[in-house]
């Protein structure tokens, strides 16, 4: 049996609630289970907010994440809050504004997420389903094709082409940060 | 033909499950954690020839309700804990005037404005004793996305089949979170309606019971004039001070539940046959415990779990039936301890009682029961 917890993390306003239920979506599409939970208590003030997803081919009773298996992290901040909660051998994917600690023992990928949304694309909005992307294609816990139609699901119309250029520019850089 | 798999929150499912079951006004003031279910009432109530109202505030957002109800239409309103305390006194009116009407408290950290955004169960006391007086109660708490659908159904059916107003117990997380569910067709819903007068206006005795304690009831605005008041009253409506109609009322009010608790009450229970420990738990913690007892099987501890459905009335039958056979009833709930208060008025001299407690904002880990289970071994 395959199970993921993920946390996406980052700062307000970077849609990481929306991408929490696309990455759902995606998972339901491929007829796994999924629950999704989001904090925006006490926790949530002062920059940092995460979503959090797990998918299971069983079903879910905790719904909240315990075991970090990915850990999606935009903001040097929102690193520095729980990176502590990624397992041993749980897989780190950072945005690359932000600094590792030089003692970090996880796997770690980097990748410009919120730059390529800004410079790449124009659009500093698309920055969720920019990282969506690279974490489908560091970790393959999705298809693509899932991910894809889940986000078409989701965006308003009108933005289905950025959306698509935005997951594929995500996907190739999430390919291109695990050589 | 069942309806697609799909991503779903509590407190949509909320809003399904009564328009399903028939809810067609909306009344109230929204409040986090429970804002979803007035918005998407909104949003969701002309598609179906329902109205929408909010209040300026959660008194009257009850009180709107329970005037609504009495015109025949199927009526809910939601909250969480601040503006479920406002609401105790119209629901005591709902109780003694047996208007029904469905009441979802989503529950926070409390007392008072409290911890808005976060999980907590402690209104199950008040939802048993928050309105003054002797008074018939039922609550349901879910602790899925998919039985809040189920239990928001079933609470406008028991509260048409009593005549009484009925309460969903929620929590922050099962309120908030998305899961996958999959909803039945309409076909497959039993959907119950209030019984209404069969003789004519002239002969209608507004609270006078049938042979189930319930009396008909008539829409307003349909010729059957009849007064509703607080006051203790015959079976014309009217305010009496007749110890002997008072007594009969009150009575007759708290009896319509216990000649029903069998139609009334649920519960669920997991590997009790042979367990040595049983944990009790409900809405979202039952999940931690569930978690927690397919742990400790994978060890060999015998270990089962009894989850409540119906709150109140409270399963005691049966919660007394495994106590005789078990080392302990562990009690997790986020709270002091409120629901064991019951177990231990039933069970204190049968077996040990323990407890899991937590009001820090977040819900019980898995963990924190399993250290409980172990510990107690």
């Amino acid at each position: 049996m395959e199970k993921y917890e993920v946390r996406l993390s980052g700062s307000g306003g970077q849609g990481l609630l929306l991408a929490g239920i696309i990455l759902a979506e995606a998972a339901i599409t491929e007829g796994k289970n999924a629950v999704q939970t989001q904090s925006y208590g006490p926790e949530a003030r002062g920059g940092a907010s995460k979503s959090e997803v797990l998918i299971s081919d069983e079903a879910i009773d905790f719904p909240k994440v315990r075991n970090c298996d990915i850990l999606l992290a935009l903001t040097q901040k929102a690193y520095e809050q729980y990176n502590e909660g990624l397992k041993e051998d749980g897989i780190l994917i950072v945005d690359s504004s932000v600094a590792v600690d030089k003692n970090e023992t996880h796997k770690v990928y980097s990748a410009p997420i919120t730059e390529s949304a800004v410079v790449n694309l124009g659009k500093p909005m698309v920055t969720n389903i920019v990282a969506l992307g690279t974490i489908i294609g560091i970790t393959n816990m999705l298809t693509k094709e899932a991910l894809e139609q889940a986000v078409l699901k989701r965006v308003p119309k009108g933005t289905e082409d950025l959306n698509r250029r935005a997951l594929s520019l995500g996907y190739e850089m999430g390919e291109n940060a695990k050589i | 033909m069942k309806k697609e798999p799909r991503l779903m929150q509590g407190n949509e499912a909320c809003v399904e499950g009564a328009i399903a079951a028939g809810m067609r006004f909306y009344a109230g003031y929204p409040i986090t954690p429970s804002t979803e279910i007035a918005e998407l009432s909104a949003e969701k109530l002309p598609y179906v020839g329902g109205r929408f109202i909010q209040m300026e505030d959660e008194i009257a957002g009850m009180a709107a309700t329970i005037g609504a109800a009495l015109t025949g239409v199927k009526c809910m309103t939601a909250t969480s804990g601040p503006g479920f305390s406002l609401k105790q006194e119209n629901i005591g009116y709902a109780a003694i005037a047996e208007i029904p009407c469905v009441i979802v408290d989503v529950q926070r950290g409390g007392p008072s404005t409290g911890q808005p955004t976060c999980p907590s169960q402690g209104d199950v006391m008040q939802a048993k004793w928050g309105t003054h007086g002797d008074h018939p109660v039922i609550a349901l708490t879910p602790s899925s996305v998919k039985e809040t659908f189920d239990l928001t159904v079933r609470c406008f059916n028991l509260a048409e089949k009593y005549r009484m107003p009925v309460i969903l117990l929620l929590d922050e997380v099962i309120g908030h979170m998305r899961e996958k569910v999959q909803l039945p067709e309409a076909s497959e819903i039993e959907i119950i309606d209030r019984k209404r007068p069969a003789c004519s206006s002239e002969e209608y005795l507004p609270f006078k019971p049938e042979e189930d304690l319930v009396p008909p009831m008539a829409d307003f605005g349909t010729g059957y004039r009849y007064h509703v008041t607080g006051l203790v009253h015959d079976e014309t409506g009217f305010p009496s001070n007749s110890t002997k109609v008072a007594d009969k009322l009150i009575r007759r009010l708290v009896d319509k539940i216990e000649m029903h608790k069998d139609d009334i009450i649920q519960w669920e229970e997991e590997n009790t046959e042979d367990a040595e420990i049983i944990i009790l738990s409900y809405g979202c913690v039952a999940r931690a415990a569930r978690t927690a007892m397919k742990a400790l099987r994978e060890k060999g501890v015998k270990v089962g779990l009894f989850r409540p459905i119906t709150i109140w009335p409270f399963p005691e039958e049966r919660v007394l039936e495994l106590a005789g056979k078990v080392k302990s009833i562990i009690v997790a709930e986020m709270n002091l301890g409120q629901l064991v208060l019951e177990v231990e008025r039933l069970c204190n001299n049968i077996t040990k009682i323990d407890r899991v407690n937590k009001v820090s904002g977040e819900i019980i880990y898995p963990e924190e029961i399993a250290a409980k289970v172990e510990e107690v071994l």
